[in-house]
Protein backbone atom coordinates (compact mmCIF):
# COMPACT_ATOMS: atom_id res chain seq x y z
CA UNK A 1 0.00 0.00 0.00
CA UNK A 2 1.15 3.40 -0.81
CA UNK A 3 1.36 6.76 0.66
CA UNK A 4 1.43 6.27 3.64
CA UNK A 5 2.34 9.73 5.57
CA UNK A 6 0.52 8.59 9.09
CA UNK A 7 2.78 7.43 12.25
CA UNK A 8 5.04 4.72 12.72
CA UNK A 9 3.76 1.24 11.71
CA UNK A 10 3.07 -0.91 14.74
CA UNK A 11 3.33 -4.73 14.63
CA UNK A 12 -0.15 -4.88 15.00
CA UNK A 13 -1.38 -4.91 11.66
CA UNK A 14 -4.54 -6.53 9.76
CA UNK A 15 -4.75 -7.15 6.26
CA UNK A 16 -7.88 -7.77 3.85
CA UNK A 17 -7.42 -8.18 0.01
CA UNK A 18 -9.96 -8.64 -2.43
CA UNK A 19 -8.71 -9.32 -5.27
CA UNK A 20 -10.28 -8.65 -9.30
CA UNK A 21 -12.31 -11.20 -10.45
CA UNK A 22 -12.97 -12.85 -7.31
CA UNK A 23 -15.79 -11.80 -4.74
CA UNK A 24 -13.68 -13.80 -1.69
CA UNK A 25 -11.61 -11.36 0.43
CA UNK A 26 -8.27 -12.74 1.56
CA UNK A 27 -7.62 -12.11 5.48
CA UNK A 28 -4.19 -11.85 6.94
CA UNK A 29 -3.90 -11.47 10.84
CA UNK A 30 -0.84 -9.34 12.74
CA UNK A 31 0.04 -13.44 13.63
CA UNK A 32 0.05 -14.26 9.94
CA UNK A 33 -2.73 -16.79 10.54
CA UNK A 34 -4.81 -16.60 6.98
CA UNK A 35 -8.73 -16.69 6.32
CA UNK A 36 -10.62 -16.32 3.24
CA UNK A 37 -14.48 -15.38 3.83
CA UNK A 38 -17.25 -13.78 1.95
CA UNK A 39 -19.05 -11.68 4.23
CA UNK A 40 -16.88 -8.47 5.60
CA UNK A 41 -18.39 -8.40 9.18
CA UNK A 42 -17.66 -12.32 9.48
CA UNK A 43 -14.06 -11.87 8.35
CA UNK A 44 -13.61 -9.06 10.72
CA UNK A 45 -15.10 -11.11 13.39
CA UNK A 46 -12.36 -13.76 12.78
CA UNK A 47 -9.27 -11.38 12.62
CA UNK A 48 -10.77 -9.41 15.67
CA UNK A 49 -10.85 -13.09 17.77
CA UNK A 50 -6.87 -13.76 17.24
CA UNK A 51 -5.64 -15.98 18.63
CA UNK A 52 -8.93 -18.19 18.86
CA UNK A 53 -9.29 -19.52 15.59
CA UNK A 54 -5.84 -18.68 14.19
CA UNK A 55 -3.24 -20.39 13.29
CA UNK A 56 -0.01 -19.57 10.93
CA UNK A 57 -1.41 -22.72 8.60
CA UNK A 58 -3.49 -21.72 5.85
CA UNK A 59 -7.20 -22.32 6.54
CA UNK A 60 -9.04 -22.36 3.09
CA UNK A 61 -12.47 -22.47 4.06
CA UNK A 62 -14.84 -19.90 3.98
CA UNK A 63 -15.58 -18.54 7.48
CA UNK A 64 -17.78 -21.28 9.06
CA UNK A 65 -14.46 -23.00 10.27
CA UNK A 66 -12.81 -22.95 12.97
CA UNK A 67 -9.73 -24.31 14.85
CA UNK A 68 -6.77 -23.95 17.90
CA UNK B 1 -26.34 8.00 17.52
CA UNK B 2 -22.46 7.29 17.71
CA UNK B 3 -20.54 7.88 21.10
CA UNK B 4 -18.17 10.79 20.89
CA UNK B 5 -14.38 9.65 21.25
CA UNK B 6 -12.96 12.27 23.96
CA UNK B 7 -9.14 12.71 25.04
CA UNK B 8 -8.88 13.51 21.05
CA UNK B 9 -7.49 16.92 19.01
CA UNK B 10 -9.76 17.74 16.85
CA UNK B 11 -9.82 19.96 13.99
CA UNK B 12 -11.50 23.36 15.29
CA UNK B 13 -11.02 25.79 12.45
CA UNK B 14 -8.57 26.19 9.46
CA UNK B 15 -5.49 28.86 10.79
CA UNK B 16 -6.88 31.59 8.30
CA UNK B 17 -10.88 31.48 9.83
CA UNK B 18 -9.02 32.39 13.05
CA UNK B 19 -8.50 36.11 13.70
CA UNK B 20 -9.48 39.35 15.74
CA UNK B 21 -13.38 38.28 14.71
CA UNK B 22 -14.53 36.20 17.79
CA UNK B 23 -15.85 32.36 15.97
CA UNK B 24 -17.97 30.13 17.49
CA UNK B 25 -17.56 26.34 17.15
CA UNK B 26 -19.49 23.35 18.82
CA UNK B 27 -16.72 20.61 19.58
CA UNK B 28 -18.36 16.89 20.89
CA UNK B 29 -21.28 19.27 22.02
CA UNK B 30 -19.28 21.86 24.29
CA UNK B 31 -19.23 25.25 22.34
CA UNK B 32 -15.85 26.96 22.14
CA UNK B 33 -14.71 30.53 20.67
CA UNK B 34 -11.59 31.24 19.37
CA UNK B 35 -9.60 34.04 18.65
CA UNK B 36 -6.19 34.90 18.24
CA UNK B 37 -4.55 37.11 20.56
CA UNK B 38 -2.96 40.58 19.73
CA UNK B 39 -0.16 39.98 21.76
CA UNK B 40 1.47 37.03 20.56
CA UNK B 41 -0.86 36.24 17.64
CA UNK B 42 -1.94 32.73 19.22
CA UNK B 43 -5.19 31.13 18.85
CA UNK B 44 -7.14 31.44 21.90
CA UNK B 45 -10.20 28.56 22.70
CA UNK B 46 -12.27 29.57 25.33
CA UNK B 47 -15.55 27.76 26.89
CA UNK B 48 -18.12 29.83 24.61
CA UNK B 49 -20.79 30.31 27.58
CA UNK B 50 -20.79 33.30 30.24
CA UNK B 51 -20.27 31.72 34.22
CA UNK B 52 -23.05 34.36 34.76
CA UNK B 53 -25.96 33.37 32.48
CA UNK B 54 -24.68 31.23 29.82
CA UNK B 55 -24.63 34.35 27.50
CA UNK B 56 -22.55 32.99 23.96
CA UNK B 57 -19.23 35.07 24.35
CA UNK B 58 -18.54 34.46 20.66
CA UNK B 59 -21.50 36.82 20.15
CA UNK B 60 -20.17 39.24 22.37
CA UNK B 61 -17.28 41.83 21.73
CA UNK B 62 -13.22 41.91 22.14
CA UNK B 63 -11.55 44.22 24.19
CA UNK B 64 -7.50 43.84 23.36
CA UNK B 65 -7.33 40.32 24.31
CA UNK B 66 -10.17 40.16 26.47
CA UNK B 67 -13.97 39.24 25.68
CA UNK B 68 -16.40 41.24 27.03
CA UNK B 69 -19.64 39.60 27.85
CA UNK B 70 -22.39 40.67 25.42
CA UNK B 71 -25.22 40.65 28.05
CA UNK B 72 -23.90 41.97 31.10
CA UNK B 73 -20.21 42.94 30.69
CA UNK B 74 -18.34 39.84 32.67
CA UNK B 75 -14.77 39.85 31.09
CA UNK B 76 -12.40 37.02 30.59
CA UNK B 77 -8.91 37.00 29.75
CA UNK B 78 -7.00 34.55 27.53
CA UNK B 79 -6.71 32.18 30.29
CA UNK B 80 -10.66 32.44 30.88
CA UNK B 81 -10.13 34.01 34.07
CA UNK B 82 -12.75 36.69 34.85
CA UNK B 83 -11.06 40.14 35.61
CA UNK B 84 -13.76 42.18 36.04
CA UNK B 85 -16.99 41.87 36.75
CA UNK B 86 -20.23 44.91 36.81
CA UNK B 87 -20.93 46.91 40.02
CA UNK B 88 -18.80 45.22 42.61
CA UNK B 89 -15.25 45.14 43.29
CA UNK B 90 -15.10 40.85 44.55
CA UNK B 91 -14.89 38.75 41.98
CA UNK B 92 -16.17 35.74 42.37
CA UNK B 93 -13.30 32.88 42.88
CA UNK B 94 -15.72 30.68 40.44
CA UNK B 95 -15.89 33.39 37.72
CA UNK B 96 -13.86 31.49 35.22
CA UNK B 97 -14.71 29.65 31.93
CA UNK B 98 -12.59 26.51 30.38
CA UNK B 99 -9.72 27.37 28.51
CA UNK B 100 -8.95 24.73 26.02
CA UNK B 101 -5.17 23.30 24.88
CA UNK B 102 -4.73 24.52 21.48
CA UNK B 103 -1.84 23.82 18.84
CA UNK B 104 -1.62 25.10 15.39
CA UNK B 105 -0.09 22.99 12.76
CA UNK B 106 -0.59 22.03 8.84
CA UNK B 107 -2.69 25.41 8.83
CA UNK B 108 -5.63 23.83 11.14
CA UNK B 109 -6.15 24.91 14.35
CA UNK B 110 -6.56 21.56 17.10
CA UNK B 111 -8.33 21.66 20.06
CA UNK B 112 -8.13 19.07 22.90
CA UNK B 113 -11.56 17.49 23.64
CA UNK B 114 -11.08 15.54 26.61
CA UNK B 115 -10.40 15.63 30.40
CA UNK B 116 -7.42 13.61 30.63
CA UNK B 117 -4.19 15.84 30.58
CA UNK B 118 -1.43 16.94 29.08
CA UNK B 119 -2.67 16.92 25.69
CA UNK B 120 0.45 16.30 23.74
CA UNK B 121 0.87 18.00 20.63
CA UNK B 122 2.99 15.27 19.37
CA UNK B 123 -0.03 12.49 18.97
CA UNK B 124 -1.83 15.09 16.11
CA UNK B 125 -1.80 13.56 12.82
CA UNK B 126 0.00 15.54 10.30
CA UNK B 127 -1.54 17.00 6.87
CA UNK B 128 1.72 18.72 6.04
CA UNK B 129 0.81 19.70 2.17
CA UNK B 130 -1.71 21.91 3.54
CA UNK B 131 1.05 24.20 3.89
CA UNK B 132 3.28 23.77 1.64
CA UNK B 133 4.46 26.09 -0.88
CA UNK B 134 4.93 23.14 -3.26
CA UNK B 135 1.19 22.23 -2.80
CA UNK B 136 -1.84 24.39 -4.34
CA UNK B 137 -4.61 23.76 -1.72
CA UNK B 138 -8.66 24.66 -2.25
CA UNK B 139 -10.51 24.19 0.57
CA UNK B 140 -13.79 24.55 2.79
CA UNK B 141 -16.15 23.24 5.37
CA UNK B 142 -19.73 22.22 5.35
CA UNK B 143 -21.57 21.94 8.63
CA UNK B 144 -23.88 18.21 8.09
CA UNK B 145 -27.08 17.62 9.72
CA UNK B 146 -25.77 13.96 10.44
CA UNK B 147 -24.03 11.76 12.71
CA UNK B 148 -20.46 12.03 12.03
CA UNK B 149 -19.76 8.09 11.39
CA UNK B 150 -21.83 8.57 8.38
CA UNK B 151 -19.54 10.70 6.84
CA UNK B 152 -16.60 8.09 7.85
CA UNK B 153 -18.62 5.74 6.40
CA UNK B 154 -18.90 7.71 3.04
CA UNK B 155 -15.15 8.62 3.11
CA UNK B 156 -13.96 4.91 3.51
CA UNK B 157 -16.06 3.46 0.86
CA UNK B 158 -15.29 5.58 -2.48
CA UNK B 159 -17.72 3.32 -4.19
CA UNK B 160 -19.90 5.70 -3.93
CA UNK B 161 -18.67 8.19 -6.19
CA UNK B 162 -19.79 5.76 -9.27
CA UNK B 163 -22.62 6.92 -8.22
CA UNK B 164 -23.07 9.99 -6.01
CA UNK B 165 -20.78 11.60 -8.52
CA UNK B 166 -20.94 10.49 -11.93
CA UNK B 167 -19.92 13.18 -13.95
CA UNK B 168 -17.46 14.65 -11.69
CA UNK B 169 -15.21 12.00 -9.89
CA UNK B 170 -16.57 8.56 -10.79
CA UNK B 171 -16.42 6.60 -13.57
CA UNK B 172 -17.45 3.00 -13.63
CA UNK B 173 -13.84 1.84 -12.30
CA UNK B 174 -14.28 3.26 -9.01
CA UNK B 175 -17.33 0.64 -8.32
CA UNK B 176 -15.71 -2.12 -10.19
CA UNK B 177 -12.26 -2.29 -9.05
CA UNK B 178 -11.42 -4.06 -5.61
CA UNK B 179 -10.14 -2.77 -2.69
CA UNK B 180 -7.29 -3.41 -0.25
CA UNK B 181 -7.91 -2.82 3.57
CA UNK B 182 -5.30 -2.96 6.39
CA UNK B 183 -5.94 -2.13 9.55
CA UNK B 184 -2.73 -1.03 12.03
CA UNK B 185 -3.77 -1.60 15.15
CA UNK B 186 -1.43 -0.43 17.59
CA UNK B 187 -1.15 2.88 15.14
CA UNK B 188 -5.15 3.52 14.76
CA UNK B 189 -4.96 3.81 11.51
CA UNK B 190 -7.16 2.13 8.52
CA UNK B 191 -6.10 2.23 5.11
CA UNK B 192 -7.75 1.74 1.87
CA UNK B 193 -6.16 1.19 -1.76
CA UNK B 194 -8.15 0.90 -4.96
CA UNK B 195 -5.44 0.60 -7.99
CA UNK B 196 -7.56 0.98 -11.32
CA UNK B 197 -4.99 0.40 -14.30
CA UNK B 198 -6.75 1.79 -17.09
CA UNK B 199 -9.85 4.08 -16.09
CA UNK B 200 -11.79 6.38 -17.81
CA UNK B 201 -10.43 10.00 -16.50
CA UNK B 202 -13.39 12.02 -15.10
CA UNK B 203 -13.94 15.42 -15.46
CA UNK B 204 -12.49 16.53 -11.98
CA UNK B 205 -9.47 15.01 -13.47
CA UNK B 206 -9.51 15.79 -17.10
CA UNK B 207 -9.67 19.55 -17.20
CA UNK B 208 -7.31 20.14 -14.17
CA UNK B 209 -4.43 17.87 -15.59
CA UNK B 210 -5.11 18.15 -19.25
CA UNK B 211 -5.34 14.19 -19.56
CA UNK B 212 -7.72 13.23 -22.58
CA UNK B 213 -7.36 9.71 -23.21
CA UNK B 214 -7.68 7.05 -19.92
CA UNK B 215 -5.96 7.47 -17.04
CA UNK B 216 -3.97 4.59 -14.02
CA UNK B 217 -6.28 5.89 -11.06
CA UNK B 218 -5.10 5.12 -7.55
CA UNK B 219 -6.64 6.07 -4.72
CA UNK B 220 -4.75 5.50 -1.15
CA UNK B 221 -6.84 6.45 1.87
CA UNK B 222 -5.58 6.88 5.17
CA UNK B 223 -7.83 7.06 7.77
CA UNK B 224 -5.89 8.10 11.31
CA UNK B 225 -9.22 7.98 13.75
CA UNK B 226 -10.92 10.10 15.06
CA UNK B 227 -10.28 13.11 12.93
CA UNK B 228 -8.17 13.30 9.87
CA UNK B 229 -8.63 11.51 6.63
CA UNK B 230 -6.07 11.79 3.62
CA UNK B 231 -6.78 10.60 0.02
CA UNK B 232 -3.66 10.25 -1.50
CA UNK B 233 -4.94 10.53 -5.14
CA UNK B 234 -2.53 9.49 -7.91
CA UNK B 235 -3.26 10.02 -11.89
CA UNK B 236 -1.09 9.34 -14.58
CA UNK B 237 -2.08 8.08 -18.44
CA UNK B 238 -2.32 4.45 -18.97
CA UNK B 239 1.14 3.49 -19.97
CA UNK B 240 3.33 5.90 -17.73
CA UNK B 241 6.10 4.39 -15.75
CA UNK B 242 5.24 3.48 -12.54
CA UNK B 243 7.19 5.53 -9.35
CA UNK B 244 10.58 4.78 -9.18
CA UNK B 245 12.07 3.02 -6.14
CA UNK B 246 13.12 6.49 -5.00
CA UNK B 247 9.95 7.63 -4.46
CA UNK B 248 10.12 10.10 -7.46
CA UNK B 249 6.66 10.29 -9.68
CA UNK B 250 7.18 12.60 -12.22
CA UNK B 251 5.00 11.24 -14.90
CA UNK B 252 1.76 11.10 -12.33
CA UNK B 253 -0.16 14.10 -10.80
CA UNK B 254 -0.53 13.69 -7.57
CA UNK B 255 -3.76 14.93 -5.20
CA UNK B 256 -4.31 15.42 -1.58
CA UNK B 257 -7.51 15.26 -0.27
CA UNK B 258 -7.59 15.80 3.24
CA UNK B 259 -10.85 16.35 5.57
CA UNK B 260 -11.13 16.60 8.85
CA UNK B 261 -13.94 15.05 10.72
CA UNK B 262 -14.84 16.61 13.59
CA UNK B 263 -18.48 15.63 15.54
CA UNK B 264 -19.97 19.14 16.52
CA UNK B 265 -23.43 18.02 18.35
CA UNK B 266 -25.76 15.29 18.39
CA UNK B 267 -26.53 14.58 14.82
CA UNK B 268 -23.98 17.20 13.05
CA UNK B 269 -20.49 16.88 12.04
CA UNK B 270 -17.94 19.93 10.87
CA UNK B 271 -17.05 18.48 7.27
CA UNK B 272 -13.63 20.68 6.58
CA UNK B 273 -12.40 19.54 3.21
CA UNK B 274 -9.04 20.42 1.29
CA UNK B 275 -8.01 19.46 -2.15
CA UNK B 276 -4.03 19.73 -2.71
CA UNK B 277 -2.09 19.42 -6.03
CA UNK B 278 1.72 19.21 -6.73
CA UNK B 279 0.53 20.03 -10.84
CA UNK B 280 -0.29 23.39 -12.30
CA UNK B 281 0.56 25.14 -8.96
CA UNK B 282 -0.03 28.43 -10.08
CA UNK B 283 -2.43 28.20 -12.51
CA UNK B 284 -5.33 30.56 -11.31
CA UNK B 285 -7.72 28.77 -13.54
CA UNK B 286 -7.25 25.49 -12.27
CA UNK B 287 -7.24 26.99 -8.92
CA UNK B 288 -10.96 27.95 -9.54
CA UNK B 289 -11.67 25.03 -11.30
CA UNK B 290 -11.16 22.75 -8.74
CA UNK B 291 -12.34 25.10 -6.09
CA UNK B 292 -15.68 25.23 -7.63
CA UNK B 293 -15.76 21.67 -8.78
CA UNK B 294 -14.70 20.06 -5.54
CA UNK B 295 -17.61 22.11 -3.59
CA UNK B 296 -20.26 20.91 -5.50
CA UNK B 297 -18.76 17.52 -5.41
CA UNK B 298 -19.07 18.20 -1.60
CA UNK B 299 -22.43 19.43 -1.40
CA UNK B 300 -23.20 16.00 -3.32
CA UNK B 301 -22.37 14.67 0.01
CA UNK B 302 -23.85 16.83 2.50
CA UNK B 303 -26.86 16.62 0.57
CA UNK B 304 -27.24 12.98 0.59
CA UNK B 305 -25.93 12.45 3.93
CA UNK B 306 -28.97 14.86 5.52
CA UNK B 307 -30.87 12.86 3.59
CA UNK B 308 -29.73 9.35 4.74
CA UNK B 309 -30.11 10.59 8.37
CA UNK B 310 -33.65 11.98 8.18
CA UNK B 311 -34.47 8.52 6.96
CA UNK B 312 -32.72 7.05 9.73
CA UNK B 313 -34.00 8.76 12.19
CA UNK B 314 -37.83 7.19 11.37
CA UNK B 315 -35.97 3.62 11.60
CA UNK B 316 -37.08 1.81 14.35
CA UNK B 317 -34.16 1.25 17.05
CA UNK B 318 -32.00 -1.87 15.80
CA UNK B 319 -32.67 -1.50 12.21
CA UNK B 320 -30.82 -3.97 9.95
CA UNK B 321 -28.00 -3.52 7.79
CA UNK B 322 -26.14 -4.96 5.07
CA UNK B 323 -22.63 -4.75 4.33
CA UNK B 324 -20.54 -6.78 1.70
CA UNK B 325 -17.02 -6.30 0.06
CA UNK B 326 -16.94 -2.84 -0.65
CA UNK B 327 -17.69 -1.99 3.45
CA UNK B 328 -14.51 -3.89 4.59
CA UNK B 329 -12.99 -0.69 5.33
CA UNK B 330 -16.32 1.05 6.74
CA UNK B 331 -16.60 -1.40 9.11
CA UNK B 332 -12.71 -1.25 9.91
CA UNK B 333 -13.11 2.28 10.85
CA UNK B 334 -16.04 1.73 13.02
CA UNK B 335 -14.57 -0.58 14.96
CA UNK B 336 -11.23 1.70 15.53
CA UNK B 337 -14.14 4.30 16.58
CA UNK B 338 -15.71 1.95 18.89
CA UNK B 339 -12.55 0.86 20.56
CA UNK B 340 -11.76 4.65 21.04
CA UNK B 341 -14.70 5.34 22.90
CA UNK B 342 -14.35 2.47 25.12
CA UNK B 343 -11.04 3.46 25.89
CA UNK B 344 -11.09 6.98 26.37
CA UNK B 345 -15.05 7.23 27.72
Amino acid sequence: MSGSSGGPASAEVYRIDWKPGDDTLYGVCHCGAEHRDTDPVRMWEWMLAHPRGHSTDRENDTGEHEHG
Amino acid sequence: MTAFVRNQWYVAAYSAEVGRELLGRTILGEPIVLFRAEADGAVVALSDRCVHRRFPLSESRRDGDRIVCGYHGFTYDTTGACVYVPGQQRIPRTARVGAYSVYEQDSLVWVWIGDAEPADPKTIPRAPHLADPAWTTVRGMEPIDADYLLLVDNLMDLSHETYLHGGYIGTPEVAETPISTEVDEGAGIVRVSRHMDDAECPPFYARSTGITGRISRWQDIEYQAPCLYLLHSRVAPVGAPPPGPDGSDSHAFHTEITYAITPSAEGRVYDFWAVSRDFAVDDEEVTTFLRDFNHKVVMQDVDALNLLQRALATEPEGYQELSINIDTGGLAARRILADLTVAKP
